[in-house]
């Protein structure tokens, strides 16, 4: 074999998990843990009026003035939701319903390119099926939507806009929009404009009012609650067309029977996010610094993804690419050592497709699937980021011996010849007649080269 | 040993991975996608990488306790496995993808990636043994896959691991369900995995196209036409779209196919036989190359009975295959497996036949 080290043998696992993928999902903070304990043994539909009823609801009614509080809302701008993901279909969906039903010229949807894939599918589906037509907002290469683009993309045709939707800090690579200069450029035309806030909820001060935006998406289970709940908050005189349809609760706006002890555990989880977030802010961002330090001095060709650390980043974000390895490799093998990250794109039957986020930011297919994201979150330590930095070297230089057998169309040390004269075959790839030599075996191999990994 | 088992998402690989763990390995689970699109969903017991199949796979991975991951392999899989099955069949020869899938797939592709990750060798559920370096038939002749694996070279068998080589697959199945696995009763897969509904010509004429040509009798006389010499294989009795019987009433069969003039001959039944084979590209993993000409039985095609023959390598690389008595219907692109009693010597692609 020639790789003996015990430590990075997969499947050796660690006694502790390093959980770095706050971002898909964080700790549920154990004060809400208790609240929702306690609330999932009380009876009561909220929408009832009885006694019973009257008491859900009136936990139902304390949590969105806490809530609407932390968010800078009204209580009557709250609209709870099963999460976020449907929290964005209402409001992308049921805005531009709305919006075609007052006007049926309004028919353009302005939409980042690097929106959540809540959003993004349900313009697609818009598209597809309503006659909706996408304006795919471009980013720079730190994933930052300009609000100059905003403008020009408003100003080819104001009056056919339907919405704008613009998310307030991207989930991959953590870049945060500038959300009240885009907002206001949409009132100026009296254009609804919905912000995907899902990721800046738990770490940045997300207000509703002061960011002037109509309708903001928000979810329990990344601040510390629980999956399960969520809100969009709604502006007044911004009515969506309702998604579901039912028993009329949330205003007519959104039917479903409320869900009492999650909604008790997002208030909580929120009410903690307001106490303690400039604080957790700073801790998250030294670790999240101390995080690219290290592994930039592990991997020295690393590239970080987004915006530099500062204001422009979520605290909590760092996002990687590893230039000739697999994300798939790389999170497999630092699965095995006890670390959980993500190659932060999107899944079909596990299948990780490059990111939309990357391409969009100009990487190419190669950089794109070579990325990497840790997030951190309330439970995060100097221990984590201190286990990162110890085996990411190892990692990436197994995950690239990986990427070059990938490369080599199969015909690699295991399956072809000693592993000596694969190495050395490897090595001399990286001349120019390495090169010369794997251009012709590419041809033997039916002309397709294969080289995914670069 | 480090062990990365390939679950398909069915029975076989399910269990496989499960011995590999009782006999003290570090098993992790990996599923191959090898479809670009994975939303098909199954329809009947066809195809092995649906969606359904990485759940089922996922499912038996967690039941057994082991790390899973999805491995994306379609594009390896589309240039190595079906452009070559397209390209084999537009040639008016007959590839075996899951053969080639073994040789460019899994014992190579997978494998190199697991050894470049660290594991020591790559598991799957296939019906066959490994003694002393040398393959074996496994003693479940139903279900013997020996033949699709006789491509492999012996430095890919020093890394493959075959746990079902001793069983039958009622005793798989059987252990599967006492091990609880929800894929103990799950269908086996049958034809080409990425041809899901089974219609291999019309999948072929939606890669090729048509491309029409005559099909004459064994005279050469112009009795009937085809959309393409890739809807064909030697052997082939049905689907010839013939409307006028033979003249002796008697069934007629593929006898050639020449894809330069896209001409299908077709003939009688004992047209058919050979005693002739030539084939190329012979691997020897069970012996050292003969130098000489060598007695053994030759397998032409998968589930096909072993045959006495005679191998000659000529200096070409080039192998002569003599049969001790006329065989039907051998198709060029099949493979010729060398066995001595249940040991695999070696194996070849057949490019030609003579009678």
């Amino acid at each position: 074999m020639g790789y003996t080290e015990a430590a990075a043998r997969p499947g050796n696992f660690r006694e502790r998990l390093v959980y770095l993928d706050h971002a898909a999902t964080t700790s549920l903070r154990p004060e809400v843990l208790a609240v929702m304990t306690e609330e999932l043994g009380h009876l009561g539909n909220p929408s009832s009026l009885h006694n019973a009823g009257r008491r859900a609801r009136r936990v139902v009614e304390e949590s969105r003035e806490v809530i609407a509080e932390v968010y800078g809302a009204r209580p009557s701008e709250v609209v709870f939701t099963s999460g976020g993901t449907e929290a964005d279909n209402l409001a992308v969906k049921g805005l531009y319903w709305a919006r075609q039903a007052q006007d049926p010229r309004r028919r353009r949807v302005l939409a980042t390119a690097v929106e959540h894939h809540a959003v993004l599918d349900s313009v697609h589906w818009l598209a597809d099926h309503e006659g909706a037509e996408p304006v795919w907002l471009p980013v720079d290469e730190q994933g930052r939507l300009w609000p100059d683009t905003l403008r020009a993309a408003i100003a080819s045709d104001p009056a056919a806009v339907a919405l704008i939707s613009v998310m307030w800090a991207n989930n991959e690579v953590g870049t945060i929009q500038p959300i009240a200069e885009l907002a206001a450029l949409a009132r100026e035309h009296a254009i609804p404009f919905h912000t995907d806030a899902v990721q800046a909820a738990g770490q940045l001060p997300v207000d509703f009012a002061a960011c002037g935006a109509d309708a903001l998406t928000v979810t329990a289970h990344k601040i510390g609650g629980p999956v399960g709940a969520g809100a969009l908050l709604l502006g007044r005189g911004t009515q969506p067309v309702p998604v579901l349809h039912g028993g009329g609760q949330e205003a007519d706006i959104r039917s479903g029977t409320l869900d009492a002890p999650a909604i008790r555990a997002f208030a909580t989880a929120a009410q903690l996010v307001g106490k303690e977030r400039d604080d957790q802010a700073a801790r998250l961002a030294a670790l999240r610094d101390e995080l690219i330090a290290r592994v930039r001095a592990a991997v020295p060709d690393v590239i970080l993804n987004g915006a530099p650390p500062g204001p422009g980043r979520l605290p909590g974000n760092a996002h990687f690419s590893f230039p000739g390895c697999e994300g798939d490799a790389l999170l497999m093998l630092l699965d095995a050592k006890g670390i959980a990250c993500s190659t932060g794109s999107a899944c079909t039957a596990g299948v990780a497709q490059p990111s939309h986020v990357l391409i969009a930011m100009g990487a190419d297919e190669g950089r794109a699937r070579g990325s990497l994201r840790f997030s951190f979150g309330s439970t995060s330590t100097l221990a984590d980021v201190e286990a990162v930095g110890a085996e990411i070297g190892d990692v990436v230089e197994r995950a690239r011996r990986a990427g070059r057998a990938m490369a080599g169309g199969g015909r690699g040390a295991a399956s072809r010849g000693t592993p000596e004269a694969g190495r050395v075959r490897q090595r001399a790839r990286a001349g120019s007649a390495g090169h010369v030599r794997q251009r012709a075996r590419s041809r033997e191999a039916g002309g397709l080269d294969i080289r995914r990994g670069r | 040993m480090r062990v990365l088992a390939a679950m398909s998402g069915g029975v076989d690989s399910a269990v496989a991975a499960a011995r590999a763990v009782d006999a003290g390995h570090e098993v992790t689970g990996v599923h191959l996608a090898l479809s670009a699109n994975p939303r098909s969903h199954r329809s009947g017991a066809r195809g092995c990488c649906t969606l359904e199949d990485a759940r089922d796979a996922r499912r038996a991975a967690d039941v057994i306790g082991i790390p899973f991951y999805v491995w994306d392999m379609a594009q390896r899989f589309e240039a190595d496995v079906v452009a070559d099955f397209v390209a084999e069949y537009s040639h008016g020869r007959t590839p075996n993808p899951c053969l080639r899938c073994n040789e460019k797939i899994k014992f190579a592709a997978v494998l190199d990636r697991a050894v470049a990750l660290g594991f020591d060798v790559v598991c799957t559920g296939h019906h066959a043994r490994v003694a002393d370096g040398v393959l074996r038939r496994s003693p479940d002749l139903a279900k013997d896959q020996s033949y699709v694996l006789g491509v492999l070279t012996r430095r890919q068998l020093e890394r493959a691991m075959f746990p079902l080589g001793d069983s039958t697959k009622e005793q798989v199945r059987a252990e599967a369900a006492a091990r609880g696995l929800a894929v103990a009763g799950k269908p086996d897969s049958h034809d080409v995995c990425f041809i899901p509904d089974g219609d291999t010509r019309a999948f072929l004429a939606g890669r090729l196209g048509r491309a029409p040509g005559d099909i004459v009798d064994s005279a050469g006389a112009r009795i009937g036409h085809h959309d393409g010499v890739h809807g064909f294989t030697v052997g082939q009795r049905k689907g010839l779209g013939l409307e006028a019987p033979a003249p002796d009433g008697r069934p007629r069969y593929v006898l050639a196919i020449d894809p330069v003039s896209a001409t299908v001959t077709v003939g009688s039944g004992a047209a058919l036989e050979v005693l002739e084979i030539t084939a190329r590209r012979p691997v020897w993993s069970g012996c050292e190359p003969p130098d000489s000409p060598r007695a053994c039985l030759v397998q032409l095609r998968a589930h096909g009975e072993a045959h006495p023959a005679t191998v000659s390598p000529d200096g070409d690389g080039l192998l002569l295959i003599s049969l001790d008595r006329p065989v039907r219907g051998v198709a060029s692109g099949q493979a010729a497996v060398m066995y001595e009693g249940d040991a695999v010597l070696g194996s070849a692609t057949i490019t030609g036949t003579a009678p």
